[in-house]
């Protein structure tokens, strides 16, 4: 039985992060690899977040917050995710599971997030209409007002996706944790080959036109290897 | 001629003549910027925003925030408008210089209007494509090296924000410095070439930082060494291979699919 009260705690964090991915500050505490980290750290295990939200980062490469462009929310998702896979943990099962499922759950409410965000951005559109006249007569109060409204219904948008990811996310996890064989192998390879599938693409995508980037990135791809030869 | 390329000589002097904006009102100004998309729609954009940052200098208009001439200057401020963010801080620094040097209304709308695309596109190019990559792809990096939550972490946001802050900050006085004048400021060298110089940072970068992060992720304690150089392998091959597909399946997407799948297949067996 899921505790509604004890997943408060992670709607009302999750409802700060997704309002910095575009409506304040916009500091980027709402990239995965800071979001999840936070999720994972008010379960207690900070590193559980940290091994999701670096997954959901490698995937976040590829979609860059680009004006009006649709995009998945990864604020309150990764939140969500980072706090499953440590709850997952706390559960019990193998951990390869609990990272793979969590990944996923992370995933999907990443691209929920997106969809609530265009209804946010159309209810913002509809107050907008609403007081026009008052905005072209330079009322100081009506645009205050509409940014305040935009703040609030950000906030909550964050908070219910954070709230109904973990609701919803809580017991398939947990009956697919009781079922989960241990192939911690298989699982690592698969979930590697997506995020390297994913942020190799990005990163072609985003740097192929620079001068040298291939040379840049081969030089790069031997440095690392050095690193992890003497490591 | 465009209003975004003045002629030297023409318009208000580059120190204008609406007087020093006070520090309490820049600073004002800055916070409200940390909130410029709050109500960021699809009929106005940005146009809000704009209007909500400027309001603080615009009280110093003759008559105050009762006065006719805030009035009319803060509902020409509220319009449709489109930009960055962070460089928004630009168009509301010089849009406020211009109103309180007593610029023409038709003029300050069509140099408004002139600063939309240059601010979007060259803030999508610095920060979008390649800032906010280089710093994402720094932190795997570090991550991949052995560091911690705490320290991964704090190197992303403490690299990522002095960018960011900076950049805000630096728009914010040049725009109110140098009013409709501002256009040149936007043709540094560092914003015209920067997205080149963080991109060839962001080519090295990725090189280092993927493997590494993807090594550690994998598991790396119970893979064998060949499973992740033929992972690694297959990364760059499909990457180049999604790189090329159509714009609609997008990377995010092909990791759902992969994770389902895989989930299902493991739960059925």
């Amino acid at each position: 039985m899921i505790d509604f009260s004890s997943l408060l705690p992670f709607a009302l964090v999750g409802g700060l992060l997704g309002l910095d991915v575009v409506s304040f500050p916009q500091v980027m505490v709402s990239r995965p690899i800071v979001a999840a980290t936070i999720g994972g750290a008010m379960t207690g295990n900070a590193m559980a977040g940290l091994s999701v939200g670096v997954f959901l980062e490698l995937v976040a490469l590829g979609t860059l917050p680009f004006g009006a462009s649709r995009y998945p929310e990864w604020g309150s998702a990764s939140l969500a995710g980072g706090a499953l896979h440590g709850l997952a943990l706390q559960y019990g099962g193998p951990a390869d599971g609990a990272l793979i499922l969590a990944a996923l759950a992370g995933l999907l409410a990443a691209w929920a997030g997106g969809i609530t965000m265009v209804w946010l951005r159309r209810l913002n559109a509809a107050w907008a209409r609403r007081v026009l006249q008052e905005l072209h007569a330079g009322d100081a109060r009506t645009i205050i007002g509409l940014q305040l409204s935009g703040l609030s219904a950000d906030y909550l948008r964050g908070v219910v996706l954070t709230l109904v990811v973990m609701l919803l996310a809580i017991p398939p996890i947990q009956m697919g944790m009781d079922a989960w064989p241990s192939l911690p192998a298989v699982s690592g390879a698969v979930l590697t080959t997506m995020g390297g599938i994913v942020a190799a693409g990005a990163v072609w995508k985003l740097f192929h036109a620079v001068p040298r980037s291939r040379w840049l990135f081969m030089s790069g791809l031997l440095v690392g290897f050095v690193i992890l030869l003497v490591s | 001629m465009s209003p975004i390329t003045e002629t030297p000589g023409a318009g208000p002097s580059v120190s204008g003549s609406g007087g020093e904006i006070p520090l309490g009102t820049k600073l004002s100004m800055f916070l409200r910027l940390l909130a410029i998309q709050a109500s960021w729609n699809y009929e106005i954009l940005l146009g809000n925003g704009i209007g909500f940052c400027v309001e603080p200098a615009l009280r110093r208009l003759p008559g105050g925030s009762k006065g006719l001439e805030y009035r009319e200057a803060l509902a020409r401020q509220s319009n449709y408008f489109n930009a960055h963010p962070y460089l928004a801080s630009v168009a509301v620094g010089a849009l406020a210089r211009a109103e309180l040097d007593g610029e023409a209304a038709l003029r300050i709308e069509r140099f408004r209007t002139a600063l939309c695309g240059p601010l979007g596109s060259v803030g999508d190019r610095l920060v979008w494509a390649a800032w906010l990559p280089l710093c994402s792809l720094i932190a795997l990096g570090v991550f991949g090296m052995g560091a911690g939550p705490i320290l991964t972490v704090v190197v992303f946001l403490l690299l990522y924000n002095a960018g960011h802050l900076s950049l805000r900050a630096w728009g914010l006085h040049v725009g109110m410095t140098r009013g409709l004048k501002v256009a040149s400021s936007l043709g540094s060298p560092w914003l015209r070439r920067g997205p080149e110089w963080l991109g060839s940072a962001g080519a090295l970068a990725s090189g280092i930082a993927i493997p590494l992060a993807l090594y550690r992720i994998g598991g790396a304690d119970h893979s064998p060494v060949w499973l992740f150089a033929f992972v690694l392998l297959l990364s760059v091959v499909g990457g180049l291979a999604l790189s090329r597909l159509p714009a609609r399946m997008e990377g995010w997407r092909l990791a759902i699919t992969g994770l389902a799948l895989y989930v299902l297949v493991t739960m059925v067996r």
